[in-house]
């Protein structure tokens, strides 16, 4: 399977999901954003980070910026791609994904272990995963997903809510969740499920002597789903 | 603008430090040149009061492959691979300005580390506050966690250890110690010495602006009440931009076009420039109306003293302009030539096709002031007598739950969740452990590092304070199953002037000295902030060291948190229970005098190799160094880590409880063993003749002291984890 991370200017988690995307077997190369084309992929991966600072607002500049016009006519054509943190923030900026990531609740950066729920497995990135509880991690200061009541009710009837923050035993609630997120959402897919922006970073979970080791479990069965 | 003495000293300089420039110069430097004086001659550039006792340090060892002198110090740790390492302070522009002189403090460092071909892999902070109580630490602790959060997150390089305190002393100084480690292939090391005439100097970063303009300047002084007023000299930050340029750096770096590079720190292009030069035994010319700046009509004055961050200096060789252009290109950066190296040993600048400056280097560099001032030594305070009737109202649980909440030792997680200290995905060892540890990417090794210091025990007595700095730097690396290898220093304190502060610096130097030639543990770069004073109040002698060392095998990492029940609990090395300058005498006696523990530099070298070795072996399950509060506050953060209880026996006859369990003795460990591995565990502790005392077991749940149940774990839980947030959410 073949996968591109695009490195935007200030993207810093672009080595951490080569590293994870190659230990699971993916083929990745690696796209710079003045780029026009995109090699031909399985997967395209937005990584974290800080695109062109965040300036203006997070993801805004890099929704904008040259190879972005590929991408959305790679998901558009049906076209698997993931956005890690910065990434799910660009994903919103492009209109790809409805609603914004707004400054966390108690308006600090976090950087934790925290307990996510899958909400939905009829996809290609949660399909036939073992667990409905991960452990993953998150680092983000803009991390507060919002969107309109209507946004939201069509993201609930269209079973669009991907994963949720919770307990470690699936509970969800305000005290599970880190930055404020509406209903407690840690990633959305659009419509039709080949797009998938979340918060939590599985590249940083791929061994025990890391944070975890759910982050393996999520690339593990990603690559199985592509076969 | 005519420079009289008068002029001089509004730039900082002495009287006779101006008559001595125009001794050298043989004439009065015009507005510029005095500039250009007065930030390479100041404290924080010039190292005069420092530099005489900063040669004792003890800076050899087999694995330093350089020393103190350059960007930052680096050692070899085997298969080409190298860390390059410092700690710098950025005290003074914190205090006025905490999230901008916090956030510049860590990209400062960052730089010293990228310039020397480095990717940075950690950063590690040491921060001091005021009084809880002191109305302004509650926003100095908030703006200083987000500046060394909003920097350090946005480059990508991960936080992952720290420490945290709080004393009055900090009143109106607070300290504000960045720490960078970066690897480097040793071949592939760049320094800041320039090589050969007519190559190009050239400019790359951000543009220079007219922020902190006489920032070193203001660090080389005290503070008085119209400290408001200097806001103006603190730089001001932009991680994004820092972030490119250690990218387009590193991107240069990996051909062999540069001959020199060295980031514009503190006093800008001014010390980059003098010291390339300097360092090249060459002159230097500068056009600086080649130079990129942000604002309109900047004066020569002013590129020359502007502090604005993410800029670099580089000497490339000749016809490589083109090749390096395009990389800064690439990455959205200012990139020009502006002058050349030359045979004038002078450094001269032109502006407007006019010269406006030439200096002999040497008189900056060479000839710059060297203090050997008056200092005074400090008498090892008598120790105090406690009357031990006077315990026997305490009560242990009591003073167990105080001394977990206290300011200094409660849990800081608060702070550390808002820095990232995952990305990179080579963390494993986050902050909460007694060192931070990341892999070397790719490799089966791992590297360690700790900050600390100790105020209270340096202020008491300088000499013993300095050397249980450096013991308890190597106690945390050994508690990782690291091997200590060396340290970086960052010597605060007050007023040189005084020659009570001037005895604090060259005692604790003096101690900082011993411990680390004992050890093999030499220091290998540093700096040194004076001058932390407000209003006649110094802070108390603060060197912070920041410590490195090696795991070889990353999986031999051992932790703190108690891992099962029914291990054995066994303190390492021999607890006599002294108190005097202990958190129980300062916090639960209220009693602030003594002497500080003392250091038995054998025990702590034959102790801290044994616990490596009981590592290796794979004979004890968690290790951490007992430290601030003893005994009992070291189990207790072992229990509240793994969530579970401990049962303890009643201590020997001759020793009080209170003195045992909260007694500040050096050099000791707290091992957790399974019992069927202590047989082999006494007999290396036999063969090393270590004494150890075997106090307790692992249990589920319950706190049990002399047969007595004291508390649950969720209470000592409670005690340690809650002080920080409801303080800084209340």
């Amino acid at each position: 399977m073949k996968s591109s991370v695009i490195i935007f200017p200030g993207s810093n988690c672009d080595r951490d999901m080569d590293v994870a995307l190659k230990k699971f077997g993916f083929k990745n190369q690696m796209i710079w954003h003045n780029d026009k084309t995109i090699p031909k992929s399985d997967l395209i991966v937005l990584p974290g980070g800080f695109s062109y600072g965040d300036y203006l607002r997070c993801g805004s500049i890099a929704s904008k910026s040259k190879i972005i016009k590929s991408v959305i006519d790679f998901a558009n054509s049906g076209g698997l791609v993931l956005g890690i943190c910065n990434g799910f923030q660009i994903l919103t900026e492009t209109g790809l994904l409805p609603g914004i990531l707004q400054q966390n609740m108690y308006l600090n950066f976090i950087c934790k272990n925290v307990f996510i729920k899958i909400k939905d497995k009829k996809n290609k990135y949660f399909k036939n995963i073992k667990k409905d509880i991960l452990e993953l991690h998150i680092a983000h200061n803009e991390g507060n997903y919002f969107c309109s009541e209507q946004e939201l009710k069509s993201l609930e009837d269209n079973s669009q809510i991907a994963i949720t923050y919770c307990d470690s035993k699936g509970l969800e609630n305000d005290d599970n969740n880190p930055n404020g997120a509406i209903k407690n959402i840690a990633g959305i897919f659009n419509k039709s499920k080949n797009i998938l922006g979340m918060m939590p970073h599985p590249e940083r979970m791929i061994d025990k002597y890391l944070s975890g080791e759910d982050g393996s479990l999520f690339f593990e069965n990603l690559l199985e789903n592509l076969r | 603008m005519k420079v009289t003495e008068e002029v001089a000293i509004d730039h900082g300089l002495k009287k006779e430090e101006f008559s001595k420039i125009c001794d050298l110069l043989k004439r009065i430097p015009n507005i510029t040149e005095l500039a250009i004086f007065s930030a390479m001659w100041n404290e924080h550039c010039s190292y005069k009061s420092s530099r005489k006792h900063l040669k004792k340090l003890h800076t050899k060892g087999k694995q330093v492959i350089q020393g103190p002198g350059e960007n930052a110090g680096i050692i070899d740790i085997g298969d080409d691979d190298a860390i390059v390492f410092k700690i710098e302070s950025h005290n003074h522009p914190s205090f006025i300005e905490p999230y901008q002189g916090a956030a510049t403090g860590v990209g400062g460092i960052m730089r010293d580390i990228f310039t020397m071909g480095a990717r940075p892999i950690a950063n590690l902070n040491s921060i001091h506050f005021g009084s809880p109580q002191h109305k302004k630490t509650k926003n100095l602790l908030r703006g200083v966690v987000k500046g060394i959060g909003g920097y350090g997150n946005c480059i990508g390089v991960p936080t992952i250890a720290g420490q945290t305190s709080f004393d009055e002393s900090y009143n109106g100084n607070i300290l504000v110690n960045a720490m960078t480690l970066g690897l480097v292939n040793k071949n592939k090391i760049f320094y800041s010495k320039a090589a050969g005439l007519n190559k190009p100097v050239i400019y790359v970063g951000s543009k220079t602006g007219r922020d902190g303009i006489h920032g070193a300047s203001m660090a080389s002084t005290t503070f008085d009440e119209k400290i408001e007023e200097k806001k103006p000299t603190v730089q001001v930050g932009d991680p994004f931009t820092e972030k490119l340029l250690l990218e387009a750096c590193l991107e240069l770096m990996a051909d062999n076009s540069i001959i020199a590079i060295q980031d514009m720190g503190a006093a800008g292009l001014t010390s980059s420039s003098v010291e390339m030069a300097s360092k090249g035994n060459l002159g230097i010319e500068l056009n600086l109306s080649e130079v990129p700046c942000r604002e309109m009509n900047m004066s020569p004055y002013e590129i020359m003293l502007s502090e604005s961050q993410e800029r670099m200096l580089i000497v490339l060789e000749n016809g490589k302009e083109n090749f390096a252009k395009k990389i800064f290109d690439k990455w959205n950066l200012d990139f020009a030539v502006i002058g050349k190296t030359t045979n004038s040993k002078k450094i001269e600048l032109f502006h407007d096709n006019n010269k406006v400056a030439e200096i002999p280097i040497d008189l900056l560099a060479e000839n710059a002031p060297v203090y050997n001032r008056k200092w005074k030594k400090t008498k090892l305070p008598q120790k105090l007598k406690f009357n031990k009737n006077n315990f026997k109202s305490l009560s242990l649980s009591d003073c167990l739950k105080k001394i977990l909440s206290n300011p200094n030792i409660a849990e800081k997680k608060w702070i550390w969740d808002q820095y990232d200290h995952t990305v990179m995905a080579d963390t494993i060892q986050k902050p909460g452990g007694d060192a931070g540890v990341v892999r070397v990417h790719g490799t089966s090794k791992a590297v360690a590092a700790s900050v600390d210091s100790s105020a209270s025990y340096c202020n008491s007595h300088p000499l013993t304070g300095g050397k249980q700095v450096v013991c308890e730097s190597w106690r945390n690396l050994i508690s990782v199953g690291a091997k200590p290898i060396a340290i970086t220093n960052c010597l605060n304190f007050g007023n040189p002037e005084k020659e009570k502060n001037m005895g604090e610096f060259v005692e604790c130097i003096d101690g900082i000295s011993e411990a680390s030639e004992y050890l093999d543990f030499p220091v290998v770069s540093g700096n040194v902030s004076f001058y932390n004073e407000t209003k006649d109040k110094g802070i108390k002698p603060t060197p912070t060291i920041g410590g490195v060392g090696l795991i070889k095998d990353y999986k031999k990492i051992i932790s703190m948190n108690f891992k099962k029940i029914d291990n054995l609990i066994v303190v390492i090395g021999k607890t006599e229970g002294h108190i005097d300058q202990s958190i129980f005498a300062r916090d639960i006696l209220n009693e602030k005098k003594g002497p500080p523990p003392e250091i038995n530099l054998f025990n702590e070298k034959n102790n801290g190799e044994t616990i490596l070795k009981l590592i290796r072996n794979d004979l004890v399950k968690s290790v951490h160094d007992i430290s601030l509060g003893g005994i009992i506050t070291a189990i207790s953060k072992m229990a509240i880590i793994g969530n579970k209880g401990f049962k303890l026996n009643k201590p020997q006859d001759l020793i009080n409880k209170f003195e045992y369990y909260f007694g500040e003795d050096q050099g000791r460990y707290i091992v957790e063993i399974e019992p069927n591995n202590m047989p082999k565990v006494k007999n290396i502790l036999k063969d090393s003749s270590i004494h150890y005392d075997e106090i307790g077991i692992v249990i589920p749940k319950e706190i049990i002291i002399d047969k007595e149940a004291i508390l649950h774990i969720d209470d000592l839980v409670r005690s340690n984890k809650n002080w920080l947030k409801s303080y800084m959410e209340e």
